[in-house]
Formats: structure tokens, sequence, C-alpha cells
């Protein structure tokens, strides 16, 4: 049934208008078509979208954070990853040290973690993810923040794209979890326990509980590989503390804004966290973080 | 067989979204996730996200031109539906910003051409994201 429903896709692409059964190849009849038409709607294909490196440093600067290159995973560690769940992890925690280099105007800093991540990408035989020409430019345009974003959101879609076109969605996944990883631990680490209630970037931090279903759904589409089922664990102790965590949601209602031809979809949350349960929170995500850059 | 086939509609799928679904975000950064597979006619498919209160966000969502009509409708936790652009005559795009951060479900659905008897349509449909910071 697998074959027959590739051959049907594949004919069906190729020309540009509809394959006919000469060119299927395979004699079909009107029951096998209806069987296969049904197979097909309940063959329902499910993306699991974490926030990428880029959003989740986006997350930390408009949660007000300041810039600490102390949190950030040291370029000088590049030579030490060689293993692919390594060199995967990293992938995506030196993509959010970039992006976030890149949204405070760390100049010489994002061109060091462009070509840490380069060296990632590479090590991982992701062709053409980050090429010469994308530094280069980088280079040239240091000063404009717009084209930066650009060339990064780029890069990481290269490399995210190639891994999942050539059968490597375990990678793909690993390289996503280190880049959620790196933003969650980098926003724990810039919060100042001192002005903990009603604090922005805490309340971010507390929107992270959102996605771990997600994450966790991501990695079990590749459960059975060793170094996701490693992950899946680890995850899996941080959800058990994102479970202390209280979000509360009013239901969602969504107004439109002619002015601005937006939706804004409004809600109400609660959100209830103790100092207590965000040490615990970033400890287990210290404790992982460090797993990964070693 | 099965393979070699994913690969080639994987990469065409990728040249796809690059050369028709990454302008339509615009002005919005691309946030630089790639989510894009090959349907057929009737077929659905489901990605599931968190949006955050701080930005604005452009979806979009483009099948290739040979497929029927690409319907999308946004629905929260409690499956409410918050959007569908059925409504708005198959929009390829849609701009909206929360108030407070939600996970929320996209449902992708190709149309049908309603031929009976005839090989469905196939094609690769890409779902893009982009976002700002909210002013």
């Amino acid at each position: 049934m697998v074959f027959v429903f590739a051959t049907l896709l594949f004919t069906g692409c190729k020309g540009g208008k509809k394959a006919s059964d000469e060119e299927v190849k395979v004699e079909l009849s009107a029951e096998d078509k209806t069987a296969i038409l049904q197979d097909i709607k309940q063959a329902e294909k499910i993306f699991n979208a974490l926030p990428s490196p880029l959003e989740s440093a986006m997350l930390i600067k408009s949660a007000g954070a300041r810039f600490n290159e102390k949190a950030l995973n040291p370029v000088s560690k590049v030579s030490t990853y060689v293993t692919n769940k390594d060199m995967a992890l990293n992938l995506g925690a030196y993509t959010c040290d970039l992006s976030f280099a890149s949204l405070y105007e760390q100049t010489q800093l994002l061109i060091d973690y462009m070509n840490a991540a380069k060296k990632m990408a590479d090590g991982l035989g992701i062709l053409k993810a980050i090429e010469q020409a994308d530094i280069d430019k980088l280079e040239e345009n240091i000063n404009n923040t717009e084209v930066i974003m650009d060339i990064v959101s780029q890069t990481f879609m290269n490399s995210n794209s190639y891994l999942e076109d050539n059968g490597q969605p375990a990678t793909a996944a690993m390289v996503l979890v280190g880049g959620w990883i790196e933003g969650l631990y980098i926003s724990t680490q810039l919060v100042d326990m001192n002005e903990f209630n009603n604090n922005k970037l805490v309340a971010k931090i507390i929107d992270q509980k959102l996605s771990i279903d997600i994450l966790l759904s991501l990695l079990e589409n590749s459960k059975g590989n060793p170094a996701v089922d490693e992950l899946i664990v680890e995850v899996g102790k941080l959800k058990a503390v994102f479970d202390k965590i209280n979000i509360k949601s009013s239901p969602v209602r969504p107004e439109y804004d002619a002015a601005s031809n937006t939706t804004v979809l409004k809600s109400e949350v609660k959100l209830d966290i103790t100092p207590q349960i965000f040490s615990e929170l970033s400890a287990t995500v210290t404790k992982i973080r460090s797993s990964f850059v070693k | 067989m099965v393979i070699a086939f994913n690969g080639a509609a994987n990469a065409q799928c990728k040249a796809f979204a690059k050369k028709d679904c990454l302008p339509e975000l615009g002005a919005y950064t691309h946030d630089g996730n790639y989510h894009a597979a090959v349907l057929v006619e009737g077929e659905e498919a489901e990605l599931y996200k968190t949006f955050y209160s701080d930005m604005e966000y452009r979806v979009a969502i483009v099948g290739e031109a040979k497929l029927p009509q690409i319907e999308f409708k946004i629905m929260d936790s409690n499956k409410n539906v918050l959007y569908s652009n059925k409504d708005k005559d198959y929009a390829k795009t849609w701009d909206f910003k929360l108030q407070a951060s939600q996970q929320l479900k996209l449902v992708v659905k190709v149309s049908s051409f309603n031929q009976a008897g005839e090989t469905p349509a196939s094609g690769c449909v890409a779902i893009m994201f982009g976002f700002k910071m909210k002013k």
C-alpha cells in the first residue's frame, strides 16, 4: 500500500497537472482508488513546531533582559564536539547564541558564533547550510540587524531542511532541542531573583511550559534512536518541574483590528510560580544544558 | 523506492517553500523553521506551535498551483476556531498578535476538485511563520 501511495504522489508531482492512469503505470480499480484515498485521508501529517533559536533570542530581548556573554556557550569548545548528537545539539545552541549576539549588536561575537555554527553544520555533513559567502555578507552588513536576522534565519532553515530532506529527522529534532534548551538556559541565567515578582522574563520562561509537550512529541517521532531516547528522559525531568507551574487561561476571543489588518487574540492568563519552583527549574535546565555543552 | 521518492519530493518542496511561501512573509522576519509536505486532494495536516504575547505574527500557507484551494484554520487548545481562511477567500496569510501566550493548532486541508474516478492531484504545501516585536 505504501508503494502504491508513493507512486501516486510521484506521478502527481511530475507534470504540473493531474497524472493519468497511464502515467501511473499501476492498474487501479475504482475500489482501489477509493481505498487509497481513504488511507490518504487517515494518514494525517503532524508538525510539531518549537520556537526557533532566533525566536527564542527575540523573546529574551523583548522581555528587556540585558546581554551577558557569560551565559553563552564559548566558541572555544567547538572542536570538542565530535559525535553526531553533540554537533546537532550544539548547532542549535550556537545558533541561539548567534541570534542572541545579533539582537544585542555584539558584532565580533556574532561572527565568531556564525563560524562555530558553520563548523557544527559542516561536521554534520549539511551541505551549503552556512557558506563563506554568508559570513562575508554578515561582515559587510554587521550594523544592519535586519539583514543579519535574515541571514541567521536562512542558514537555520538550510540546516533543518537539509536534515529533514535527507532522512535525518532525529538529528533535525536534536538541533531544535539544543537551541530551545540554550534559549531557556540563557533566560534563567538572566533573571534577577531580587526582582522576581512580576518579572517579564520569568513570565516568558513560564510560557515555555506551553512548548514542552510539543518538544516531547517531536522527540517521540524518533523514539528508538539511542541519542533521542536519552533526550526524552532528560526532557521528561524538565516537564516534571514545568508541571508544578500553573497556567490558567480564559477562553481566547479573536478581535479584528481593521486599522492594522491584524487579529488580536484576547485572553487573560494567570501564572503561578514560586521562587523555589523557579530555582528548581533553573537547576534542571542548567544540568541538561551542561550535559549538552560539556 | 519510497526513500528516493521522499528525498526528491522534499527537495522539490524546499525549493517551492523558498520561492513561493517565504516572500508571503513580507516585512515579518522568518523564524527559520521549515514545514512543508506533499499533500493530496482532501488530505489534512496539523501543526502545533506556541505563540508569544510579545510578538506579532504572520502565518503563510501556500500550495503549488496544480492543487485546489488550500484551506486553513487556527484553533485554540479547546478546539475553538479562531480563524478560517475560507471566510477570507482562501487568503494565503493571516496576521495576528496575542494578549497572552497560547499554544495553537493549525489545520491545513487541500480541498477537492471533486472529479470522481480521477487520480487525485498532489503537490507541495508549505507553512511558514514570520514575527516582529510588538509595537
